[in-house]
């Protein structure tokens, strides 16, 4: 017997465990559910200090089919202190979950394939399948690879070219929409109906979606087995917000942490926030919208896990905000000049929006505050351009060199030896 | 108004089996009443106790979300595709 199975998060009705989102009773979504009392003695922060560094350090907490052998060692990704970038928007105590360098395609992403894969082959499938923004795809094609899946992708047709060919380069069968990822993702239900294949956002969704959680209990790990005051968390669909408070949650009623209030912040791009429209207007449901943004990866007019959202940021006392496209530029070349981390779109709104939290007040300098950075900016160099100016190359003398550099302001320190 | 609605795997076990009807519906209020009589299984997987559309099912006519066209008060024109789509939440994309 499987120590979890997938229940209705409306009515509660038990599914087992199965390929499948949607209870057909009521139509809600499906949520994988554990037996924590059969858990509590295996899952300790001993036993989990014995394992290795990555995510499957936690494998009792996550949907893992019994004899289940990782082939790759995603997660566990650097929680880094951030006080130059703290210094500039008003933080002491800031810092960075970094999974700008996640295994093996640089995004959040490889976790929650992580899971869906596992399941895909415990489920019999042969091919695994998504709707993406781009880096789900990413994630899917080089995993399925590894694993020896077939592997087909549907996008947007116009995502940016890095997350195109960081997709093809796997031998992913790449399948092209002419129409926006809500679009997509909408005939992916369509064809997840008709075929039987293991898409990893559709049909395997429950499980894939728990993978989320190791970035939550890595930022407890990595603080000493605290919780946060705060988490600013970029958002798309919305699930991963909701994945870290169950993360948070789950922690508590092993003991492994203790208990404490945490605010969960959102954040998102002002050309597609349904999410933090919602919150700001008081709404628990959203309006979905259409997206107008260059953070394609948060590019989600109708997120799926957007009530959810919704109801953990107030739940806990937090807030949402969205930042203009040049906020978010801005957001991308702040981080990596603070901290030389080189973040994608996404990045730079969740950098974005921190600014103003703190700008507003919501966020006290001296709390904890985690900023959740997913994915990583050479993916998306193309929301970079025309920002930096081409440099005329000058002849290999040194002469050259030295006319050069009295050309410019900014000379290095001269160290004596 | 002629026009063709496809119904999800998940319904299909309230509708003998039926995944595409053609029929008349001059808006999404007249085409569920037309399921209700002909399918009155389906009737409570539709709408919610309050009578709105249950919050997990998409509708899109032609690809394009109800929501955008007006919602449920949107006139159906002559030929219509009517989608019914669940909404897949417990996750991220």
């Amino acid at each position: 017997m499987a120590h979890y199975e997938l229940r209705c998060r409306e009515c509660g009705k038990s599914w087992g465990n199965q390929p499948r989102s949607i209870c057909d009773d009521c139509f809600s979504p499906l949520e994988v559910r554990y037996d924590y009392d059969a858990l509590r003695a295996g899952f300790t922060r001993e036993k989990i200090a014995a394992r290795a560094p990555n995510m499957w350090r936690y494998a009792p907490l996550l949907p893992l089919p019994a004899d289940y052998h990782a082939s790759l060692p995603v997660g566990f990704t650097p929680l880094l202190s951030a006080p130059s970038l703290g210094k500039q928007i008003g933080a002491r105590k800031l810092v960075i979950k970094n999974d700008a360098v996640c295994l093996p395609t640089l995004s959040f992403k490889d976790r929650v394939v992580a899971v869906a894969l596992a399941n895909a082959r415990a489920f019999g499938f042969n091919t695994v399948s998504c709707s993406s923004t781009g880096n789900l795809a990413n994630s899917v094609a080089a995993q399925a690879a590894r694993n020896g899946f077939k592997s087909w992708i549907f996008i947007p047709a116009d995502l940016e070219p890095a997350k195109i060919l960081g997709t093809q380069v796997y031998g992913a069968k790449l399948v092209c929409i002419a129409g926006s990822y809500d679009q997509v993702n909408r005939l992916c239900s369509q064809i997840a109906d008709e075929h039987r294949w293991g898409f990893v956002n559709v049909n395997l969704r429950p499980y894939y979606a728990e993978g989320s959680k190791t970035f939550g209990f890595e930022i407890a790990e990595q603080l000493g087995w605290c919780l946060p005051d705060n988490v600013v968390c970029p958002m798309a669909g919305g699930s991963l917000i909701v994945k870290i408070a169950k993360a948070f949650d789950e922690l508590i009623t092993l003991g492994l942490v203790e208990a404490k209030p945490v605010k969960f912040f959102g954040a998102q791009a002002t050309g597609c926030s349904p999410i933090s429209t919602a919150v700001k207007a008081g709404r628990t449901e959203i309006e979905p919208v259409k997206p107008k943004t260059i953070a394609r990866s948060l590019a989600i007019g109708n997120p799926a896990d957007g009530r959810y959202a919704i109801r953990a940021i107030t739940k806990s006392g937090g807030w949402s905000e969205d930042v203009s496209d040049p906020e978010v530029v801005e957001g991308i070349q702040t981080l990596a000049e603070t901290e030389g981390i080189f973040t994608e779109t996404a990045g730079g709104v969740t950098v974005g929006c921190a600014r103003k939290l703190y700008r507003e007040g919501r966020i006290t300098p001296d709390e904890t505050t985690v900023l959740c950075i997913t994915g990583n900016g050479l993916k998306t160099t193309d929301a970079l351009v025309g920002k930096y100016e081409a440099e005329e190359p000058i002849a290999p003398k040194l002469v050259e060199f030295e006319r050069y550099l009295q050309g410019t302001l900014d000379v290095p320190e001269t160290v004596e030896a | 108004m002629p026009i063709t609605v496809q119904i999800p795997t998940a319904l299909r076990r309230h509708t003998e089996g039926v995944g595409k009807l053609d029929c008349s519906a001059g808006n999404l209020n007249d085409l569920f009443t037309v399921l209700d009589e002909k399918f009155p299984a389906l009737k409570p997987h539709l709408r919610d106790e309050a009578g709105q559309i249950r919050r997990f099912l998409n509708v899109y006519v032609n690809e394009e979300d109800i929501r955008f066209l007006g919602g449920p008060t949107y006139a159906f024109q002559d030929g219509d595709e009517i989608l019914l789509v669940p909404s897949i939440a417990g996750g991220c994309a």
